[in-house]
């Protein structure tokens, strides 16, 4: 320190005081994190997001010495930053396609697993003043509405189901997502498996061209567009849709029934469920007579072998927590307890990472 | 620090020079050169991933008017179009506008200290973030074209520009708030453009008799229009890569569409919306889509500071 002069040592000796402090003290909880804790990351889909972020933070009440990091970045994104290896575990709407299992075996290294670890549903949500929530729609209204052919909201095909509602001259605004998001390959899958005239037009995928109507960034971005104008109708997951308050239709099932969105209407199209091997199963128009049209799995994708074995075990812990605890908890934010049947299934392929 | 020189300068003697290596310089030209070869490796890696996308599509890409990655078809025809008509729109409103304020701040018609306040405030609203005039435009600027909108459609919805259905996130919205975010571009430039004028010239049209409002129109706004016109270019330069306010304004949908009141789509806004989750070819599609956003604002930008340039050399000769 000679080399520095005495005059301007004076100014910023505290400060320095200071910063070497807490370097100091960071330097030091560095290394104490280092002896026992473990770390680790995941990303992806943010339709279960606030269940994920929820599960981390009571997994580290369970195991202090584990942190569980979980970013909703998007299913796609998720499956990316997994399949480089970026990332511990990872989370998405639409499972892993063959293709992406394969390029995971190569780059990542080793098997992956796929983990259903919660469901949830997608609603149609709506904003028109003096109708009550439960507005029921025919899959010839929704799908009409969809692709454009519905206009207004005082159309006859809305208005066939709705006796005694009334319903406005109002011009129907169709709000979707602008970004790629598993919960559109979902919505998109369910309308083009009951519908031709929608696959013609809209086909499914995670980012598709409406034919009408706005769109907006993420869950929320839609939820926020459908608040704020009047005449909106779109979809978000069932979750964004509770908190928000938003008024949520009631959709036509196969049955030919009229059927409210909630926890226990998706755990009925869920108890029907039989999962293949690889645990990848999509509902695309579920059969039962009580049974919630749109409904879905969401998985966590592991390594079938951990090069830390310290990691592996983090990592098997925190999702036999929420398979088993967790699942108590999802209720709660919106999402859908799994089934006992589905928890067996999953834990046993929990059981085959290393 | 070193106390030999201070000694030597002091008795008089001058100590000899000594050619060393140039430091400073040195450091100049190397902060210069990884500026410019950032720009150059920038573009590098946005045309290497775009490379797939610009070998399959082609020219195609630009005259498309489908935009869906479910069916691998990609064409950025409307987004061009929403992108261009965007800014342009933000300029119709943004220009008089803009134009009147550097005209009033650049006369003495108010005391200096009023005028500088004011060109003070102007120039703060370039400092608001984008996202907070987003924010602000869809709690104040969304309802109200709606509202409008609604009236307009059904009075003049015979003509194409006012079609209805009126949405509040539409391309008008987007512009009407990108013109305002342009206006302190606009302002500023017009302004030191409108002050360089020589007074010589004023006085000159003064003694011929000219009213204040002859001199402005006759001789101020012709003698500085160079540098009005570069204002303008280089307001259309920040339009046409704003994205933040636009991606949550203007609807985000890549329909061919006349419509003023319909929702639209500009490049900056389709990247900051598809990228996050886009994958194979669409990642590449979006790498073109920024390559042909690159490639106009740099050009725009060249343009206005070729026209400023211009100007500036005009109006020194006048002196």
């Amino acid at each position: 320190m000679s080399f520095i002069n005495q005059t301007k040592l004076k100014i910023p000796y505290p400060i320095m005081n200071r910063t070497f402090l807490a370097a100091a003290v960071i330097a030091a909880s560095a290394t104490l994190n280092l002896g026992a804790a473990t770390a680790i990351n995941g990303s992806g889909a943010t339709f279960p997001a606030p269940l994920y972020m929820r599960w981390a933070s009571d997994f580290k009440k369970v195991d202090p010495n584990v942190t569980v990091n979980y970013q909703g970045i998007g299913s796609g994104a998720g499956v990316t930053q997994f399949t480089q290896g970026i990332t511990d575990f990872g989370a998405s709407d639409v499972a892993m396609k063959d293709e992406e299992i394969l390029q995971a075996r190569t780059s990542a290294g080793g098997r992956t697993v796929m983990i259903p670890a919660t469901a949830g549903s997608i609603v149609l949500a709506y904003n028109v003043p003096g109708v009550q929530p439960g507005l029921k729609l025919t899959r010839a209204a929704y799908i009409g509405i969809l692709v454009g052919d519905i206009k207004t909201w005082n159309a006859p095909e809305i208005a066939k189901a709705n006796s005694g509602v009334n319903l406005p001259n109002l011009p129907i605004t169709v709000v979707t997502r602008s970004d790629a998001s598993g919960t559109t390959a979902v919505f998109t899958g369910h309308c083009a498996e009951v519908s031709s005239e929608f696959t013609a037009k809209v086909g499914s995928g995670k980012s598709v061209t409406w034919p009408v109507g706005v769109a907006g960034k993420g869950n929320d971005g839609v939820t926020a567009l459908i608040k704020s104008t009047p005449g909106a109708i779109g979809y978000v997951e069932y979750g964004f849709a509770a908190n928000n308050k938003l008024s949520m239709a009631q959709l036509q099932n196969k049955a030919g029934n009229f059927i409210a969105p909630s926890v226990e209407s998706a755990a009925t199209t869920l108890a029907s469920i039989k999962l293949p091997a690889n645990l990848r199963f999509f509902i695309l128009d579920p059969k039962g007579a009580n049974d919630y049209p749109i409904v879905t799995f969401t998985w966590l994708l592991l390594k079938a072998a951990y090069a830390d074995a310290a990691k592996g075990a983090a990592v098997k812990a925190f999702v036999n927590y929420a398979l088993t605890k967790g699942q108590e908890t999802a209720p709660q934010l919106g999402y859908v307890t799994l089934p006992s049947e589905v928890v067996t299934k999953a834990q046993a392929a929990l059981e085959t990472v290393k | 620090m070193d106390g030999k020189s201070i000694t030597a300068g002091s008795s008089g003697a001058l100590r000899e020079y000594r050619p060393r290596p140039d430091f400073f310089r040195a450091g100049c030209w190397i902060a210069a050169g990884v500026t410019v070869a950032l720009l150059g490796f920038i573009l590098g890696e946005i045309v290497v991933k775009a490379w797939p996308a610009i070998w399959k599509f082609g020219f195609g890409f630009l005259t498309g008017i489908q935009w869906s990655p479910n069916r691998d078809l990609y064409g950025v025809l409307p987004v061009l179009i929403g992108t261009a008509a965007s800014s342009l729109i933000a300029l119709l409103f943004a220009l008089p506008l803009g134009l009147a304020i550097a005209i009033f701040l650049s006369e003495n018609f108010l005391p200096h200290p009023i005028r500088q306040t004011i060109r003070f405030v102007v120039e703060l609203l370039a400092s608001i973030p984008s996202v907070v005039y987003g924010l602000w435009g869809i709690f104040l600027v969304v309802p109200l074209v709606q509202e409008y909108g609604a009236i307009l459609a059904a009075k003049l919805g015979f003509l194409p520009v006012f079609a209805g259905p009126a949405y509040g996130n539409s391309l008008l919205t987007a512009s009407l708030v990108l013109a305002l975010m342009v206006l302190p571009t606009i302002t500023a430039i017009s302004r030191n453009a409108l002050i360089a004028v020589p007074p010589t010239l004023r006085e000159a049209s003064y003694a011929l008799g000219a009213t204040r409002w002859e001199t402005i129109l006759g001789v101020i706004l012709p003698t500085a229009a160079p540098g009005i016109v570069a204002s303008t270019i280089l307001g259309l330069g920040r339009a046409m890569g704003e994205t933040m306010a636009i991606a949550m304004l203007i609807g985000n949908s890549q329909r061919l569409t006349w419509s003023l009141l319909s929702p639209s789509n500009t490049l900056s806004a389709l990247l900051a919306n598809q990228f996050a989750e886009a994958e194979g070819i669409q990642v590449s599609a979006l790498m073109y889509a920024a390559l042909l956003l690159v490639l106009m604002t740099l050009l725009v930008n060249i343009a206005g500071e070729a026209v400023l340039r211009r100007a500036q050399r005009t109006v020194v000769g006048l002196k």
